[in-house]
């Protein structure tokens, strides 16, 4: 296990520093947001519908742009540099690859061809074979219906692809969206051994986005919980596991019985008045 | 039977010149989901380049296709990145009317550049006439069928295999994941323009050595609508048949029908097409997951 606890003295892959986005100059979505992912590590982002985890996401990979948002204020550092404000395909060809929320496979290319498509920035073409290879070991389903039209797959099969594109293009950090998102329960169980396995046999380091933060939480090995646009709690997986708001609120655990909706917002205000 | 042979290799010959074209026109339909109504002044600039190129500039004519297919890839770059990328985000609306602008332009252009007066140049491709059983037909009419399909099948080819081809149909697809593969979307659409402009080039290149240099050869660009209405707008393959199909239709039809009807009998299968078919013989499916 190459558990990497965040030392304050180790050089983060990641790191956001108070970083402010606007969508349309007037929406205001992140409101200093601050977090760091160690090399080689995988980190999680939970928090409810709303609280910002996708336009994290997208700030980080420039996806930001095509939506109207922008990074106002802060900074964010991939590999000691500063990239918000970059291009898409920049940020990519620097190795940060977002598996965008919802699959979003190409469903009139083939199975084949959307892994070519998720190859597109890389420069050392030869070895693509070699990688695609690698990419059906890890789903042989995939393998199986290579010359498919991809809108023909299950959901499960798209998320597979989703992936798979994914490591296509060898990312250094791979930002993933709710891959749980419209799975069934056992499906969600497979891929995330699979990308749990990603992190450990090639090393890449991962930050996971996460409404099912019990899974998150037993693949990742430290995590952040967010709330309206910030940081509002931030551990390792086990110290989140252990923490009572979040075994409550994320986990839904909480030894106090059911609580009812205005206990849950007034938690969130306190939560944001405490940050 | 030695007329109907020869008008059918007339009608292809045709129809393969209206496939190039229309390939154009599908390439940027894949795209970015522009109609391109100034595909037919492409096609116009092709017979007008390789007339500058050989007449002149006296280039001998391997050159001069040459330096045609060169030019037209520049201006295809050069309407893409001036007239189309400024409205990039802009509803596709805007990008569709601004190209019955260029149209316009290209032809003003043409006009002024060339004159109005028609021209013509050595032909290139091998006169002469060739025997099939009993029947003649012209050499350049025959040749300029196999031409036009290598370099479609070289197109599909692209389509399927290369990175950018590839890229081109990710982004049809859909656009956002594109992106987030880092597929720049500015590149690809000056691909997709230079690669209409060039196939344009070839369709005119072929039809200004077999029938001459004249502005009439841009109305020619008006059989592009029923030919890929009949293909598919998004499909080669369907361009390519469209393009077969309509230019027999339009010989048969002028020569066993009625001359005069030859011209309006591509837009009655256009809108018969349009009732029965909307998306065409090859046209893409929408995807439903059951």
């Amino acid at each position: 296990m190459s558990r990497s606890e965040p030392a304050a003295s180790s050089e983060p892959l990641l790191a956001l520093e108070n970083v402010e986005v606007l969508y349309d100059d007037v929406i205001l979505v992140l409101r200093g947001l601050s977090l760091r992912v160690e090399p080689g590590s995988i980190a999680t982002l939970l928090g409810s519908n709303g609280a910002g985890k996708t336009t994290t996401l997208k700030a980080i990979s420039g996806l930001l742009e095509v939506e109207d948002g922008a990074v106002t204020d802060g900074a964010i550092r991939f590999d000691g540099h500063e990239i918000q404000g970059l291009a898409a395909d920049r940020i990519v060809r620097r190795g940060i690859f977002q598996v965008v929320e919802g699959r979003r496979v190409f469903e009139h290319l083939t199975v084949r061809e959307n892994l070519i498509a998720g190859a597109y920035t890389r420069r050392d073409r030869g070895r693509l074979a070699e990688d695609m290879d690698a990419v059906y070991e890890y789903f042989p389903r995939l393998a199986e219906r290579s010359a498919q039209a991809a809108g023909y797959l299950s959901g499960g099969e798209q998320q597979m692809l989703a992936l798979g594109r994914a490591l296509m293009a060898r990312p250094r950090l791979l930002l993933l969206d709710e891959p749980s998102l419209g799975l069934a329960p056992l499906l969600v169980e497979g891929i995330f051994e699979i990308i749990r396995r990603i992190n450990e046999e090639s090393g890449t380091t991962i930050l996971l986005v996460e409404q099912n933060a019990r899974i998150a939480l037993s693949i990742a090995d430290f995590g952040y919980v967010m709330e309206g646009g910030r940081i509002v709690l931030e551990g390792t997986a086990d110290e989140l596991r252990g923490n009572e708001d979040v075994r409550e609120f994320y986990l839904g655990l909480g030894e106090v019985g059911r609580r009812s909706y205005r206990d849950v917002k007034h938690y969130r205000r306190r939560k944001r008045w405490l940050s | 039977m030695d007329a109907f042979l020869q008008l059918t290799v007339s009608g292809l010959s045709t129809g393969m010149i209206y496939a190039l074209a229309a390939v154009g026109f599908v390439v940027i339909y894949k795209a970015s989901d522009v109609i391109n109504f100034a595909q037919g002044d492409l096609l116009l600039f092709g017979t007008y380049l390789i007339f500058f190129g050989i007449v002149q500039l006296g280039l001998p004519w391997t050159l001069g296709v040459l330096l045609t297919l060169v030019l037209a890839a520049g201006l295809g770059l050069l309407v893409e990145r001036t007239v189309l990328r400024p409205l990039v985000g802009e509803p596709i609306i805007s990008m569709i009317m601004v190209t019955i602008g260029l149209s316009s332009v290209l032809r003003a252009l043409a006009n002024a550049l060339w004159g109005a007066q028609p021209r013509t140049f050595p032909s290139f491709l091998p006169s002469g006439e060739v025997r099939i059983g009993t029947a003649v037909v012209g050499a350049d009419r025959l040749i300029a069928i196999p031409l036009a399909l290598v370099l479609l099948g070289a197109l599909a080819l692209f389509f399927r295999r290369s990175r950018d081809g590839v890229a081109m149909r990710a982004i049809a697809d859909d656009q956002l994941a594109a992106l987030s593969m880092g597929i720049s979307i500015p590149r690809v659409f000056a691909v997709a323009w230079a690669l209409a402009a060039v196939t344009a080039a070839v369709g005119g290149m072929m039809l200004g050595s077999i029938v001459g240099v004249s502005q009439s050869v841009a109305v020619v660009g008006l059989r592009v609508f029923p030919v890929v209405i009949l293909g598919g707008l998004d499909s080669i393959g369907g361009a390519v048949l469209g393009g077969a199909i309509i230019g027999l239709l339009e010989v048969y039809t002028g020569a066993y029908i009625g001359h005069g009807l030859n011209l309006i009998v591509p837009y009655i299968l256009l809108i018969v097409v349009l009732m029965i078919r909307p998306y065409g013989l090859f046209g893409k499916e929408i995807i439903e997951r059951v």
